[in-house]
Order: C-alpha cells, then structure tokens, then sequence
C-alpha cells in the first residue's frame, strides 16, 4: 500500500523537474565539514559543466571554512548516490548522469582544521 | 405535608450519562457506515464503542464554568501585564526569539489541532469519543486564542511577531510543525489520535510546556507564564484521552496492535524532529536557562517516557523504533540546529547570536562529551569571521528532508562528524531524507510525501531563487526581523527602554 486511503489515490510530487524552468536541483556535501550545517542545495541548468559548478558556486560557497584554500578539485573524492563517483569535468551536470535532487559529496582527507581544533 | 420533593439535581455518574452517552442514538434510516465512513479504514477493529471510558467524566456544563473562570484569571493578568510595561521585564530581549518561534510554529498548532478534534470528533462513531474530541477542539482553540492574545503585548514593541501567520505558512524553519500538523489531519481519525494524542500531548508537551513554561518564568515573562498555567489542566486531560484512545484501540482486538505500533513508530519520530525547534530554545535562547536540553530529555524523555512504555508493554507494544537514534542525537541536535538558525539568520524572523564565552562554558559543562570537541571550534570560527569583518552567512540554503522538512543538520547517529544521507527512488523521481526514521515514514505512505512542499525548493520553482521577493511573501522586513540580535533593533530598544526605567538619562 501507498498510502492509506477510502478508493484509490495518486499523488503528485511537487518538486518535479518541470517545476524548475529549465533548470535542476543539486545537492553539494563537503564530508567531514559541518561548519556547514547541511548540504548545499543550488539550482543549475542540466548543461552546466561540471568544472563550472565547481568553480563557480561551490568554490564560493566553501570560503567561509578554513580549509578552503588548500582544497585541490582535482584530487577530492566524489559520491554519488553515497557511492565512489569519477564526474568529468569537462562535461556537463547531465551528460556527468547528475540527475534532479542527487546528491554530490566530496571528501578531503587530512583537510580538518575545525575538527583537530579541539 | 407529606408529599415528596422532586430530586432536583442528578448524581455525577447520571449527570455524566444523560450529557454523554444519552446524546447518542441507534440510526434507523441510514446505514452507520455512510454517516461514519471514516470509521474503518485504517484497519482498526472496534467490537464496542460502549467500552470508551472518559477518565475525567467530564460533562459540557462543568467544562463550560471552568473554562470560564480560567479565562477571567488569564485576561486580567494579561492586562496588567501589559498595564506595568511586561515587555520591560524580561531578562534580555533576546528571550524574544524563543517566544516568535513559539508563536510561528507552535500556537497554529494549537490550531491545527483544534481543527482536527473538531473533524475527529465528527469521524469517530462512539459518544464519549465524540463528546471528548468535542472538549478538546474547544481547548485547543482556546490555547491558540490565549497564546496569541498573551504575546500580542510584544508585537507593539518588538520586531518579528507582526505577521506569524504568514511565517506559519511560509517560511522554512516552521515548516517541521506545519507539516507535523497537515500530515496528522489528513490521516485517519484513529491515526490522528495517535498523532495528536500520544505523539503532540505525550512526547512532545511535557518537552515543550514544562521547561518552555519554567523558562518563561526564569526570564520574567509573566504573560507566557499564565497561559501556560491556563494550558496546563487541559494538557493533563489531552494526556490522558491520548493513553485512553491507545488502549481501547489494542484491548478491541488483538488485530490492532501492529497498526497502533506503527503509527507510535511514527509519530513518535515526528515528534522528535519538532523538537529540534525546541531543543534550541533551551540551550541557545534563554538569557537565563532553566535546565539543558539533555537535562530535560532524561526526565521527560527517559523517565516519563520510559514508565509509558513499561505501562504498554503489557498490551506487547514496545518503545518506539527511533527511541536509540533518538538517544543518540541528544548531546548533538540543539548544537547542529542552532548552527544552522545562525548561518542562515539571513532568512528567518527571529534574531539568533554567536554564544558568548560563559555561554560556551555553561554548554560544555551541560555536555562534556560533545560541545568542547564538536561544537565550540565552529562557534569560536565564526565568531572570527565576524571579527574580520566577514560574518558567516550561509547563501547555499540547505536540503530539506522529504518527510520532517528541516533542513539535513543531522549526523549519523554514530558518528557525529558526518552528515546523515539518505536517499530513495519512487516512480523514477528521487527524494532526500534527513535520517532512518524520516526515509521509513515515506516508503509507507510514498503518495503521501512526495507532494510536500518544501519551503527551499519552492523558492527556486516559484520565485526563481530571488531571496528579496521571498522576504516580501513570507513577510520578512530584511534588516529588521532577522539577522545577529547584535546590533539589531529589538537590542537597541530594550537596552534603551530598560535604561530609561532604571535611571535618569
């Protein structure tokens, strides 16, 4: 069963791709780092490359953690689907098989400044 | 002389039938499934509804005279409330910023609920069900009445009070009450009473009322107080039609059991989320706190939680699936959240801050095992990049949960440095969730959730990520009702209102 209910009953979801003009959601996931509190939700066209999703909004997004600047894109370990993942950089979000709502994580091992601090 | 005296009044016990069970009757020309056909549906097998017991045998007359004599008392201290500058005596105006969460989220529960009793009400066949969803529709519209009136005080002095329903509807940080509401009232009404009665009046009012009241009362704030003591004979009541509605339902039918389970599964994790709210507001937002977070989990949590459940057992219902994860987050949840409330204060109406240095001290005395290792290291950075000049803010919004709403603060519930994934695929289109419990919820009812509308999302899919004109639909005044308190003009005011009235600048 579905959903518990009198007959039969089918629902629409809300957050279809078509509800985005055009473009689609993506969530960005720093692992390890929780100075920012959640993943990072932004909202891209399909064709975006994804070298330009990376320099663009997630380089800006990731300032505020000390590790930042020592963040090498090209040696980070990518998930997706919470599993190992190698994206082209020089292909786009959809040719890369990022579809709406996935979620990318990145991790940076030995990058931990916040969590040594203690 | 001998003629006998007509007995004028009757007994309690006959009173309490002719007003109940006597208001009741066998339908003669309609079939009872079609004047209740909400009666069965959901799988819950009552044998007879005689067997409904109200524990408080209260009749509408009695409920009427009490009611009103606590109104009469709530009003007039309102009144002087306002009369002798209430707003002036609160610790600190940041306190303010627990009592507008309160009052966007919690208070149109109240009225959510209300809505819902009165449709339960309708839905259930038995008369003293029906006579006690009744009462508590009325209480509940009461408690929405009083806690508006009670807070209206503020709203002329004060910022982010002014359009609460709006922030109800709108805006993000609500939107785990809201949708802890909508998902109960559009249930069933059996499921509804497990949602309401047993999850919102069991797990969630003792966590809320009792330290959320105390806390009222350590920071002066004598309104909030009074409609709390107002609230409090109905909540006991609430409490106990809940237990009530839980075991008539698994002593009707031994069927009924692994239904009740799941929706205590259920309910009790919703529950839970809400209280994420909650968890903030002790540890981060009184000026002056009444017990942490985790303190008030072990004794209302733990402790009275635990003797539910020792009392259920018995019927062979066990505590509820998410009890450990539940445990697990306690030391974390408030830290997580309010880090979240602080980098994205940009977008909600309340003011939050940076913990000053005895605020730090008191977290990592309150807990020892996590704040000093987890949490003070990301407070003591951002309180560096404001010092530089450079305050944190959060532009890259957050993915919000599918089921509870919030955004995905949450860690696995072993460890603690990592943010919990969770993902699922219905019919071709995917769905994030925050947590197990969360993910478990959607893959029974998936119809359901996929509809939610999520706050975050729709300001991409219908404002075109345009943050000004979502501040406008929310009815947000940008650099009035959010942002730091420091240097906000709920400080500003309070500090010079609170200076004129004790000296003679």
């Amino acid at each position: 069963m579905t959903v518990k209910s009198i007959k039969d009953y089918v629902g629409v979801s809300r957050d279809r791709v078509e509800n985005f003009n055009g473009k689609q959601l993506v969530y960005v996931s720093w692992d390890h780092h929780l100075l920012f509190a959640s993943p990072f939700l932004l909202c891209l066209p399909p064709e975006t490359p994804f070298a330009a999703m990376v320099s663009g909004p997630l380089t800006a997004l990731v300032q505020p953690d000390p590790d930042a600047a020592a963040v090498d894109w090209r040696t980070v370990e990518w998930l997706k689907d919470n599993a190992p993942f190698t994206p082209d950089f020089s292909r786009s979000l959809a040719a890369n098989g990022i579809g709406h709502k996935d979620q990318i994580r990145f991790r940076t091992p030995g990058l931990n400044a916040l969590l040594n601090a203690a | 002389m001998d003629m006998k005296a007509t007995k004028k009044k009757l007994g309690m016990k006959e009173r309490y039938r002719a007003l109940t069970r006597d208001l009741g009757w066998e339908p003669s020309y309609q079939d009872k499934d079609a004047i209740f056909p909400y009666a069965s549906y959901e799988g819950i097998k009552v044998h007879d509804w005689d067997k409904w017991e109200d524990p408080f045998r209260l009749t509408m007359d009695a409920y009427w005279k009490y009611q009103a004599e606590k109104e009469r008392k709530f009003y007039a201290i309102i009144d002087a409330h306002a009369q002798n500058n209430g707003h002036l005596n609160i610790t600190d105006a940041r306190y303010l910023s627990a009592l507008k969460i309160f009052l966007q989220a919690i208070s149109p529960g109240e009225y959510a609920a209300h809505k819902g009793f009165a449709r339960a009400g309708r839905e259930f066949p038995g008369v003293g069900t029906q006579v006690a969803c009744q009462m508590q529709a009325i209480d509940e519209l009461r408690h929405a009445q009083t806690q508006i009136h009670a807070m209206s005080n503020y709203n002329r002095y004060y910022d982010g009070f002014h359009a609460f329903a709006d922030a109800r509807d709108r805006i993000w940080y609500t939107s785990v009450a809201r949708s802890f509401f909508d998902d109960a009232m559009s249930a069933g009404p059996f499921e509804f009473m497990i949602a309401i009665g047993f999850s919102f009046e069991y797990v969630l009012t003792n966590l809320l009322f009792v330290p959320f009241m105390s806390g009222a009362a350590y920071n002066g704030d004598m309104a909030t107080v009074t409609f709390g003591f107002s609230a409090q004979s109905d909540e006991a009541r609430h409490m106990t039609l809940g237990l009530e509605c839980i075991k008539f339902m698994l002593e009707q039918d031994p069927d009924n059991l692994p239904i009740v389970q799941a929706w205590i599964d259920k309910w009790f994790w919703r529950g839970f989320r809400v209280l994420g709210l909650v968890s903030t507001m002790m540890d981060y937002m009184l000026p002056k706190r009444v017990m942490s977070w985790r303190e008030a989990w072990d004794i209302y949590g733990v402790e009275n939680g635990g003797a539910l459940f020792k009392d259920l057992a018995r019927y062979g219902i066990r505590p509820p699936k998410g009890w450990d994860d539940a445990e697990k987050a306690i030391d974390h949840m408030s830290h997580q959240f309010m880090l979240g409330l602080y980098q994205w204060s940009f977008g909600t109406s309340f003011h939050s801050w940076i913990p000053s240095d005895e605020d730090m001290d008191w977290l990592s005395a309150k807990y020892p095992d996590t704040f000093d290792k987890y949490y003070r290291p990301r407070w003591a950075h951002i309180r560096k990049l404001k010092a530089a000049g450079t305050p944190f803010k959060n532009y890259g919004l957050a993915r919000l949960c599918q089921c509870c709403q919030l955004p995905s603060v949450f860690t696995e519930p072993d460890d603690p440095t990592l943010t919990c994934h969770r993902e699922t695929v219905y019919k071709g289109e995917k769905y994030q969730f925050c947590s197990d419990g969360c993910m478990d919820i959607f893959n029974n009812e998936p119809e359901k959730y996929i509809q939610s509308w999520l706050p975050m999302p729709a300001l991409f899919s219908e404002l075109g990520g345009d943050v000004g004109a979502w501040m406008n639909w929310v009815s947000l005044r940008d650099g009035v009702d959010n942002g730091d308190y420091d240097g906000s003009t709920d400080q500003q005011h309070f500090n010079e209102w609170r200076g004129l009235a004790t000296s003679n600048l």
